[in-house]
């Protein structure tokens, strides 16, 4: 089930840019440069897994084996508004103020 | 013949699947103890978690499991052994973490089903995941493009949601709305929600497609979003319907987006988005552990659900003798259901289906237009047994019992002392009775002599003048069915 | 100067103030810490005010707790009310959290005095502290040298002396790897063992806290302390595990393993493979029985981990997004100002992994990085349990070299990563393993074993680590 069998992985400008973009990076035209051959580098010694043959072998997202971790419907404390709102960039009538959202959820 | 109107002569069926959200009615969040609550100052009910502060952690609330594992039961669910949650990752400024923690390929509930009118829809999957924040719009008159900026709320963030999302196994907008009522209808009764799709605690995005009628492949899906009633769900199918039917006719492609519905235009409309597409990274949420249902979870979400509303309906029906029209509308409120039923047990006479119309008539507005629950007025479900019982037993006329029952929900006692205090009775005796009726006749000569020589229309005209003499004769107390019976003799 | 455990003893007793032992701290670190750089934020006036309330407990007659009077300096990925938590990035400069740590709760519970926050590679990613957005932390062994990463400024305030105790945060090996280069005790305790509530997470199915000491029994006080069930966080585990604290020295009859793959292996300075091998030597003087020993998986570790750490930390770090807190650099609309924001407040080395994360979890790309490094990581688990099934511990290199000089790794990230070689499979399988120095090098640098133990094998792990440290390492 190889996926990258080998092949010399090789990320583009467009793969950092559009990278970038679901990050929500800003980078500079010199950082998409320098980020393609980092990514590639770094991605072409990942081929060393990439390549196994792992079928049927599941996969640990996790090393504790631990389920139901519960709590009661209990409301506890919340933090005071103001705290939070003078740590804030721009806060406005009691709101986290952000400038306008041009995308969709 | 023109492509066009080749195109036009093809039959298209609507292709529907909902995606419905529901928020559920918990005291704390999903993941933190901050109040689940609608309606608080903005941003006075947020701690660390909710508000996604670095070093933050989630952990699962309970009770959001007993309620999923309730839908699980209630909607023909099965529930799987394991479930774990997912980070959904986008940016968006309502949402604390910029990643919702949400179920992906491991939902807590997998293909389950819900009877609509006597078929079976089927529902794909029903997962937990929590709410984002609320943004206000400032500017360009609040829509959201076109503002100044927006102002963000994270009251909401972090609100236990289920998402129970349809297949398109539906095909017109009436059963969709079928569909919605009955999904509600449900949830209400197993008490997981209160389901108000004004207040947004339901919000259900529609995913439209037509094809040609005989073909199995899916069309392109548009989704609609922002039908803030079942009404207005059935209006945005039925646009979608006919814009995509209008435009598959002349050739044009139907694009696959999200579209916005506009109640007060009456239309939908696509929506700009920056982003070109998502790309939402799930993977396995590191900081919970795995959802692993006991049996003894399982148990207890079961005894914890009533008698579901289909099978409600068919009970009242068969054994009330009530309309199916009716049954329907009292089972969509639990709470009048219960009430109902309470009061049915408690009937010395009188019909139960006396019961209901006065539960899903006067009581039913009463409660809507006061904001009241059954379990708050001052009328009980005994006392609507005994009013239900003084109609049955001819003690007052059903007119009278109306001003009984607005005095009994003024506070004004039982009905019986409701009744006497107002000087309401029923006169059914029948020498009293005799005596209006006879001079109601001497009183009016001509009237009875038009009735005697006149057509049939005529007699029913001056029977009725009459009859409404003997009434007004009677201050409206005398009893109607004697009046009548005493009235026919006496025209004999 | 005394261990943390005489101190404690000391300030108990009464035979010394709380307030006198952090006034010996702090002038230490004025002497030295303009030097060396250990520090983001020394909160000196807190800090002689805990140790007055320390010591009013005292005079009370009540149980001060523990850790009475001991400094402890705080890495600065760990959340302190009131107090500035930057994980050494501009994106949260001047952020005060409204909330404690869980661990930062237990410490000054049991009477600990915090005395500061320690510098580190910004959000933990590195291994020299060269990735600080406020600058570097030297090695107070030899200024020219790196102190490690990410957790250096914990490493170099022990190794200073400006606190017998700290805490930092290992996700692949931030708490060996400095402890190594900078000559202490490093801790990384099972998964789930210490709570991560208030750890500002990097990767959060690898993040554990733990302690930095200058003696291993010193180690066992401060885990003790933070160790334990906290149902703030689900990964914590419910068990609480036994007390470290002078938990013996024993290792007659104990199975040791040399891991091959850590060991044996090119880059592995030979001054270190030497150093490990007397290690094993002086334990087997002691009654243990040393083999070597193959665990295959571990060679894939480093890249199941630079798939999965990044992977995590792209998610972890989205929320940084100039909206609720820390640094916002204006644009249009939202998305300009996300995007302007993250790219002037993280550093270079949060971005490319950040980058690597997102493309590795991207559309069609998960099953071939991300699932399958988790797919490695089940094999990693696997390979232990097989060693496990034969030894107590086992035993390796805890980096292939001794401290390296600023900017000898800086131009390939890639040769930054290998520094981890050795640390990472143990954050993988989510089990305990710890640095003791053992002996110099050429370079008259410390030398660092790592004993590795299995999940919870904390007790075992400190057993053999107090043998090693009682042998000296010396050739």
């Amino acid at each position: 089930m190889a996926k990258q069998s080998n092949e010399q992985v090789s990320i583009t400008r467009s793969d950092v840019e559009h990278v970038a973009m679901l990050a929500r990076l800003a980078l500079t035209p010199d950082e998409v440069g320098e980020f393609a051959e980092q990514l590639t580098a770094i991605l072409g010694h990942a081929t060393d897994i990439s390549s196994l043959d792992l079928d049927g072998v599941p996969t640990t997202a996790h090393p504790l084996p631990v389920t139901n971790v519960l709590r009661e419907d209990v409301i506890g404390p919340s933090l005071d508004r103001d705290e939070v709102l003078a740590a804030a960039p721009s806060a406005e009538e009691g709101r986290f103020r952000v400038p306008r959202i041009m995308g969709e959820a | 013949m023109s492509s066009n109107e080749v195109q036009a002569e093809i039959q298209y069926e609507t292709v529907i699947g909902l995606e419905v959200h529901v928020e559920l009615a918990t005291k704390t969040k999903l993941f933190c103890a901050c109040a689940n609550e609608f309606g608080s100052e903005p941003n006075t009910n947020i701690c660390p978690v909710c508000l996604g502060l670095p070093g933050s952690l989630p952990v699962l609330n309970e009770r959001v499991v007993d309620f999923a594992l309730r839908i699980g039961e209630a909607l023909n669910f099965t529930v799987p052994q394991r479930s774990i949650f997912h980070r959904k990752n986008y940016f968006y400024p309502d949402m604390p973490k910029d990643f919702q923690t949400s179920q992906y390929d491991e939902p807590i509930c997998a293909e389950g089903w819900i009877e609509v009118d006597g078929e079976r829809i089927g529902i794909e999957r029903a997962h937990m995941e929590e709410d984002t924040g609320k943004s206000t719009h400032v500017g360009g008159g609040g829509r959201i493009h076109d503002a100044d900026h927006s102002l963000v709320d994270y009251n909401r963030a972090g609100v236990p949601l289920m998402e129970i999302v349809s297949h398109p196994a539906m095909r017109s907008s009436e059963q969709a709305r079928g569909y919605v009522s009955e999904l509600r209808a449900v949830l209400l009764a197993i008490g997981v929600s209160d389901v108000k799709m004004e207040e947004g605690s339901m919000r259900v995005d529609a995913n439209v497609s037509i094809r040609p009628v005989g073909t199995t492949q899916l069309g392109t899906k548009v989704e609609i979003k922002n039908m803030n009633s079942i009404r207005s769900l059935g209006r945005a199918i039925d646009y979608e319907v006919e814009r995509q039917t209008i435009a598959t006719n002349t050739g044009e492609r139907i694009v696959q987006e999200t579209r916005h519905w506009d109640e007060s235009e009456g239309i939908t409309h696509g929506m700009r988005s920056k982003e070109g597409s998502s790309d939402y990274r799930f993977f396995p949420e590191p900081d919970l552990a795995p959802v692993a249902p006991t049996d003894e979870m399982r148990a207890a979400a079961r005894a914890a659900i009533p008698e579901l509303p289909a099978a409600l309906r068919e009970r009242i029906v068969a054994e009330w003798q009530v309309a199916e029209h009716d049954a329907r509308v009292l089972v969509a409120n639990p709470a009048l259901s219960d009430y109902a039923q309470e009061s049915v047990a408690a009937l010395a006479s009188g019909s139960a289906r006396d019961v209901v119309n006065w539960c899903t008539g006067e009581l039913l507005a009463y409660g809507n237009e006061t904001g009241s629950e059954p379990n708050s007025w001052a009328l009980s479900p005994i006392a609507l047994a005994e009013l239900v019982g003084l109609v049955g037993d001819g003690a007052i006329s059903r007119s009278q019992a109306k001003e009984v029952l607005a005095g009994c929900l003024a506070g004004e006692g039982a009905p019986s002392d409701v009744a006497s205090a107002r000087g309401l009775a029923q006169v059914s005796d029948e020498g009293a009775l005799a005596a209006i009726i006879a001079g109601v006749l001497e009183a009016n000569p001509d009237a009875v002599a038009e009735y005697r020589t006149g057509d049939e229309k005529a007699q029913k005209k001056k029977r009725g003048f009459l009859m409404g003499e003997a009434m007004k004769a009677s201050k409206g107390q005398g009893n109607p069915a004697l009046l009548n019976r005493l009235l026919d003799a006496g025209l004999a | 100067m005394r261990s943390a455990v005489e101190i404690a003893a000391a300030v108990r007793s009464g035979e010394r103030t709380a307030r006198s032992v952090a006034e010996e701290h702090l002038a230490t670190i004025a002497s030295r810490e303009g030097e060396i750089h250990a520090f983001n934020h020394v909160t000196a006036d807190a800090a002689l005010a805990q140790a007055d309330a320390v010591d009013a407990k005292v005079a009370r007659g009540e149980d001060p707790g523990p850790l009475a009077g001991v400094p402890v300096a705080l890495k600065d990925n760990l959340c302190t009310r009131g107090v500035p938590t930057t994980c050494s990035s501009r994106i949260l400069d001047g952020w005060l959290p409204p909330y404690n740590a869980t661990v930062v709760e237990r410490v000054t519970a049991a009477g600990g005095v915090a005395v500061g926050k320690t510098n580190l590679d910004e959000f933990a990613m590195g291994s020299s502290t060269e990735n600080s957005a406020f600058g570097p932390t030297l090695n107070p062994l030899d200024l020219s040298r790196v102190p490690g990463g990410s957790s250096g400024g914990s490493a170099a305030a022990v190794a200073a002396r400006f606190a017998p105790l700290s805490l930092g945060s290992d996700t692949g090996g931030s708490i060996r790897q400095p402890a190594s280069f900078c000559g202490v005790v490093g801790v990384k305790p099972t998964y789930g063992v210490v709570s991560r509530y208030g750890l500002i997470a990097f990767a959060s199915s690898l993040d554990q806290i733990g302690p930095f000491a200058a003696t291993v029994n010193d180690a066992a006080l401060l885990l003790d302390v933070i160790s334990g069930h906290d149902r703030m966080d689900s990964t914590s585990i419910a068990a609480s595990p036994t007390a470290l604290l002078n938990d013996g020295t024993d290792v007659a009859g104990l199975r040791v393993g040399l891991v091959t793959e850590l060991t044996d292996v090119e880059g592995i300075d030979p001054e270190v493979r030497a150093a490990v091998e007397r290690a094993a030597s002086a334990l087997e003087a002691q009654g243990a029985i040393v083999e070597r020993i193959s665990v295959p998986s571990c060679i894939y570790g480093l890249s199941a981990y630079y798939l999965i750490a990044p992977a995590e930390a792209s998610s972890n770090l989205a929320r940084y997004d100039g909206v609720r807190y820390g640094l916002r650099v204006d644009g249009d609309d939202v998305y300009e100002m996300n995007s302007a924001t993250r790219d002037a407040g993280f550093g270079a080395e949060v971005k490319r992994r950040i980058m690597l994360g997102t493309y590795a979890l991207s559309a069609g790309f998960y099953d071939a990085y991300y699932a399958q490094a988790q797919r490695v990581r089940t094999l990693i688990i696997r390979d232990f349990a097989a060693a496990y099934e034969r030894f107590d511990v086992l035993l390796s290199p805890t980096t292939p070299t001794t401290a390296f000089k600023f900017g000898a790794k800086t131009e390939d990230p890639f040769s930054m990563y290998l520094s981890d070689i050795c640390t990472i499979a143990s954050n993988l399988a989510g089990h305990p393993a710890m640095s003791i120095p053992f002996g110099l090098g050429s370079d008259a640098m410390p030398i660092g074993v790592q004993v590795l133990a299995p999940a919870l094998g904390e007790s075992v792990m400190f057993r053999v680590a107090r043998a090693i440290e009682a042998a000296g390492g010396v050739a």
